[in-house]
């Protein structure tokens, strides 16, 4: 007995009164015929990466080809620590992580691909934050982490995670829909609201195109790993209050997947489109490239 | 479900991008093994989207670090060129059309120090995944997932049963097996993927054969 979509794997759960990430675990196991302890400490080795990434640039800048985000994650950092912000300590702190790790990552750094390198910000901005704010077990993150993982499983089989398939939506869309359903599982939300989750965080970011500025991983990259990182939180926020879907979650997994199809090739990762089209964005590419 | 979660969060990898950072470290590396004898000089040809924006993803730079036998999380990566020259290694990049291949691809030329070379054309096809397509003068297909065999031979009746009479008695399972020929009775080149890992004595086993000129196993 196995999943193919999120109502499946929802149904399993409700049945034996378990967590989501109980039968992700269960079903990695089968899959891979390796034992739960080994799937956790692969997913806490995974989660070292995580932090170091998020880490990393908060406090120096790090250099990236063109210099395009170098040191915007210390400028945030610092504004966060003065403390005096618009959203407060807890929002800027995300977005200060999930800029670490798109600037780490441009700047040739370590990181773990989660949902893929693009968008590798999103999911450790939100477990961290959430692992400090929340005061959680090791095994708590680890089992956000699970959900998380499991949910970003289930949408690449059903659709894509790629942005030059899908466009950002694919990407750091889903990247916050897996972080929205972690981070109901670690607020100790029900089921249901980890699946509502998913639903808002997607139908937040559907049509979001990918306009990557000459081509590089930066801008709008890294803005767009803080702006999809509290995305995840405010969906989780919504369902945790009892907001529901009208549409069910795995119809709009189909939308996203449908509408990435749709977009044209110009805004799905090959720079000749979006911001990256602007004169400004073009300009820089003849710079960097010398074309 | 059929997708590991850990497709899903991973790989670890050095940034910033798993198709044109990752993935030509992994050709890199996996070119290297081919290879097998120790280079003095590594020349990469680029194609597509490799040629266009390499600059900005440090594909250049991956593509040195595999050949250097860097695993594509390893945090030296960055510092590639510098290793290179310590090594003594001459390296070099230019722009190719390579015909039909993926938009990302790569030829790579290692020179030995009796001048002879081994010509290795690959892509990187997404997520940090390689597909290798052609060895010196033979067509191939592998993504270098598996243990995989490289075997040269000359064509003649009778190598590829001695082949796999050698890997069923070290009881080794081929899961895909590829041959492809420069012409009837002359070199032949076999890929074999297998179930398990590949160990010594199975190569030397192997270089036993009659008619077979050279083998080489990748265990990944």
């Amino acid at each position: 007995m196995s999943y193919n979509n999120i109502s499946e794997l929802f149904n399993m759960a409700e049945e034996r009164d378990v967590p989501l990430s109980q039968i992700i675990l269960e079903t990695e196991s089968a899959l891979t015929e390796c034992s739960y302890d080994d799937i956790y400490k692969e997913m806490e080795r995974r989660y070292e990466v995580m932090k170091s990434s998020a880490k990393n640039a908060l406090f120096e800048a790090r250099k990236t080809a063109g210099g395009l985000i170098e040191g915007i994650t210390k400028t945030h950092y610092d504004y966060t620590v003065k403390g005096d912000t618009l959203s407060g300590d807890f929002i800027n702190k995300v977005m200060a992580r999930a800029l670490s790790c798109s600037e780490v990552n441009a700047s040739m750094g370590k990181i773990c691909a989660v949902p893929t390198a693009g968008s590798c910000g999103i999911i450790p901005a939100v477990i961290i934050s959430l692992e400090e704010a929340l005061n959680l077990s090791k095994k708590d993150v680890l089992d956000g982490l699970l959900c998380a993982s499991g949910i970003g499983a289930v949408i690449t089989r059903n659709a894509t995670v790629s942005g030059a398939e899908g466009g950002c939506q694919a990407e750091c869309g889903v990247a916050a829909a897996m972080a929205a359903a972690a981070a109901v599982q670690m607020k100790g939300g029900t089921r249901s609201q980890c699946v509502e989750a998913v639903s808002i965080a997607l139908m937040n970011v559907m049509g979001l195109v990918c306009d990557p500025v000459a081509g590089l991983v930066q801008v709008p990259c890294a803005q767009r790993n803080a702006s999809q990182a509290v995305n995840a939180i405010i969906s989780a926020d919504m369902a945790l209050a009892g907001m529901k879907s009208i549409i069910p979650v795995d119809q709009i997994i189909e939308a996203m997947y449908k509408v990435g199809k749709m977009l044209p090739m110009e805004l799905k990762e090959t720079a000749k489109g979006g911001i990256a089209h602007t004169p400004a964005g073009k300009a820089i590419f003849r710079e960097i490239f010398g074309k | 479900m059929n997708i590991s979660i850990f497709d899903v969060t991973g790989p670890v990898m050095i940034g910033p991008s798993s198709s044109h950072t990752a993935g030509a470290a992994k050709l890199g590396r996996i070119a290297r093994l081919i290879a097998e004898r120790p280079f003095k000089k590594v020349s990469f040809g680029l194609h597509g989207s490799f040629a266009d924006t390499y600059k900005g993803h440090g594909t250049d730079i991956a593509l040195v670090a595999g050949a250097l036998g860097m695993f594509e999380y390893d945090e030296r990566l960055a510092d590639a060129f510098e290793i290179a020259k310590k090594e003594g290694i001459e390296y070099d990049f230019y722009t190719t059309e390579l015909d039909d291949m993926h938009e990302n691809s790569v030829k790579i030329t290692f020179t030995f120090d009796d001048g002879k070379e081994c010509n290795v054309w690959g892509s990187s096809i997404g997520g940090g995944q390689i597909k290798i397509v052609r060895i010196n003068e033979f067509d191939t297909e592998f993504n270098a997932t598996a243990p995989t065999l490289i075997i040269n031979q000359y064509d003649k009746k009778g190598v590829i049963s001695n082949i796999s009479k050698v890997l069923f008695n070290h009881n080794i399972n081929i899961a895909v097996m590829k041959l492809s020929r420069t012409a009837r009775g002359k070199n032949a080149c076999t890929v074999i993927e297998t179930d398990g890992e590949i160990p010594e004595c199975v190569v030397n086993a192997l270089r036993e054969i009659e008619n077979i000129i050279s083998v080489q196993a990748i265990n990944v």
